[in-house]
């Protein structure tokens, strides 16, 4: 999985100018599970449509890519006020990304920066105002309609806030067949299996089918939105903020849980964070946004040995460190300030 | 030196339907003037709310107990509601996790801030509004005048915390009680408001109690640290011993969760650790 990714010859590369337009190259063979062929297979060239060179300094070593963005940029038009009229907020500038399956790309910046708006047109939400966005290889246009089914299935979103993101009066079961229902045409008892099965994959139980989502913790109810996206076998999750409501030991189960169905599904995460510590255990590359632009990327262990742009820098030295020798120097720093300040008050 | 907030065996208690829920069960805690004592622990370990039976601050539905509750020598079990207003957002003042939701959205930032000076100092008119441009100079506002005129939702959230923290320190309180004031926040404005704080207690000579849930904000502000879970206290120690020589297991699990201490790409969790000692134990 080391070596980049080179070109493969005879393959079609798309590029940001012609390649807008409904699925014209098929998805991956993997997981036919339940994506069920609505769609007529193309031939089968297009089987491994691997696309062009994954962009400029694109993120570190790439197998297959799972996940290119070319030039994104998504624009909102906001009323200025009374007399203002109408502004435009670039949300997003031109971001180009690409993720390898089985990967870990983290996007970092701090409110505002457009992390969200990008987490909206990956997941198929939003269409971007100009730019092209592929998965697995297929490029994406929903400005115009909804995604195909199948296409929809293979990305899946997790909310930051579980209390949130879970309907009160829907019974977990409910909850997790609700995808099989709107996206297959699975039988019930099939589905009401894969419900069952897929809670005990994220560490609950059985018995857990028929309660509401008030009867859960905090914790508990992420594993249920993880599981709920997880039921039409994505190959993509966009985690937004996953962790950033939970306590720190719930923290800790919840991003083992997430490296372990990582492992088993081979999932290719979005993970978005502006918890640095976090991002430095689960990412493999990392994306920093400010205003809506990539300021930097690279691999996890690139960035953060040597954070070349300012504004990472900046992140870096804002992000609270619980280092031994810092809080020593720290302490010791206080104590001098205090001696310096008694001695000023004793010489008056 | 007397410590300047000195509570001994607090307990607090909830009436819900399904009998009494005890959130804080018998906690010693005391600061001393000038001193950052951070209290930490993650939710339902009962930080917020001995803090807010300090403040006097809970619903009727609470009850709260204790052998000594006392604030620079006064008992703050036996005040009168007027004797209480009088030393509640003077001499302890506090902010909280939602600065957005602690503003009042229907007055400006201007006349929230004046509102303090009026009620605790007397101050009116010009005088007041010097104060208030002092204040928020001192909080490291721009534009001070004119954000006086502004109303929170004009403001960011990092903006309404100053703010809040300008009204805080408006009566230079001998104790502020910070309840997670960065949780809310982005990494830089969070390293901002912690800086300001601290430089604002130090300059005062303040005591600050810093209530959080993340062991980063606790390493990098405070002298003294107590932890706690579920209504009782682990651990109390210096920030430097808590990090270096954690005693309690569950202090040594909370350490050992943070993804900076991992082992490779697993995580200890605060169960496993428990099971552990238990499982040691048998």
């Amino acid at each position: 999985m080391n070596g980049r990714d080179d070109d493969t010859p005879g393959q079609r590369a798309t590029t940001a100018a012609d390649g807008i337009g409904p699925g014209v190259e098929s998805q991956q063979g993997v997981e036919p599970a339940h994506a069920e062929p609505s769609q007529a297979r193309p031939d089968q060239a297009g089987r491994r449509p691997v696309e062009g060179a994954p962009v400029r300094n694109g993120p570190g070593p790439g197998g297959d890519i799972v996940l290119e963005g070319r030039g994104i940029t998504r624009d909102y038009h906001v009323s200025g006020g009374f007399f203002g009229g109408r502004k435009t907020v670039h949300a997003v500038r031109g971001v180009d990304f690409s993720v390898a399956r089985g990967k870990t790309l983290a996007i970092v910046g701090e409110s505002g920066c457009g992390k969200s708006t990008l987490a909206r047109i990956i997941t198929l939400i939003d269409p971007p105002t100009t730019g092209t966005l592929l998965i697995e290889g297929r490029p994406v246009q929903i400005s115009g309609g909804r995604p195909p089914r199948d296409l929809r299935s293979r990305v899946q979103i997790v909310f930051q806030n579980p209390h949130g993101s879970l309907n009160p009066r829907q019974k977990i079961g409910n909850v997790l067949m609700e995808p099989l229902e709107l996206n297959t045409d699975l039988p019930a008892a099939e589905r009401r299996d894969r419900a069952r099965g897929m809670l005990e994959k994220v560490g609950l139980l059985p018995e857990h089918f028929d309660r509401y989502p008030h009867m859960f913790s905090g914790g508990q109810r992420q594993r249920i939105a993880i599981a709920r996206a997880l039921m039409v076998n994505p190959a993509i999750l966009v985690l937004d903020e996953p962790v950033s409501a939970l306590d720190l030991s719930v923290q800790a189960q919840v991003l083992n849980l997430l490296a372990d169905l990582q492992k088993e599904f081979g999932l290719t995460y979005v993970f978005i964070s502006h918890d640095l510590s976090v991002v430095r255990h689960i990412a493999d590359d990392v994306m920093v946004m400010l205003r809506g632009e990539v300021v930097e990327r690279g691999s996890r262990d690139a960035v953060f040995a040597d954070p070349q742009h300012a504004y990472t820098r900046t992140l870096f030295a804002a992000t609270p460190v619980t280092n031994l020798d810092a809080i020593r120097a720290r302490v010791e720093r206080k104590a001098s300030r205090r001696r310096a300040m008694q001695e000023q008050v004793a010489s008056r | 030196m007397a410590p300047i907030l000195e509570i001994r065996n607090l307990s607090v208690s909830f009436e819900t339907s399904t009998g009494a829920f005890h959130a804080v069960k018998g906690i010693d805690l005391s600061v001393d003037r000038g001193e950052v004592l951070a209290i930490v622990g993650e939710s339902g370990s009962g930080k917020s709310v001995a803090m807010l039976a300090v403040m006097g601050l809970l619903p009727d539905t609470a009850t709260v107990t204790a052998d000594v509750m006392s604030f620079a020598g006064r008992d703050l079990k036996t005040l009168s509601d007027s004797e209480r207003r009088a030393i509640i957002g003077r001499e302890i003042t506090m902010i909280f996790q939602e600065p957005m939701a602690s503003l009042n959205p229907c007055y400006t930032v201007g006349f929230q801030i004046e509102e303090v000076l009026r009620l605790h100092l007397g101050m009116t008119g010009r005088s007041a509004r010097t104060r208030a441009v002092e204040l928020l100079t001192a909080v490291g506002l721009p534009e001070p005048a004119d954000k006086l005129r502004s109303y929170p939702h004009q403001l960011s959230g990092g903006q309404c915390q100053r703010v809040m923290i300008a009204m805080a320190i408006a009566c230079n309180p001998t104790l502020l009680i910070a309840d997670e004031p960065t949780t809310a926040l982005d990494v830089t404005i969070q390293k901002q408001i912690l800086d300001l704080l601290l430089s604002l207690q130090e300059e005062h000579g303040m005591a600050l109690i810093l209530i959080t849930h993340d062991m980063g904000v606790v390493a990098e502000t405070a002298d003294r640290v107590v932890v706690q879970y579920q209504g009782r206290k682990m651990e109390e120690a210096s920030v430097l011993n808590l990090f270096e020589a954690p005693q309690n297991p569950y202090t040594r699990a909370l350490l050992s969760a943070l993804p900076e201490n991992a082992t490779g790409r697993r995580l200890s969790t605060v169960r496993d650790y428990m099971d552990q000692s238990a499982g040691g134990a048998s």
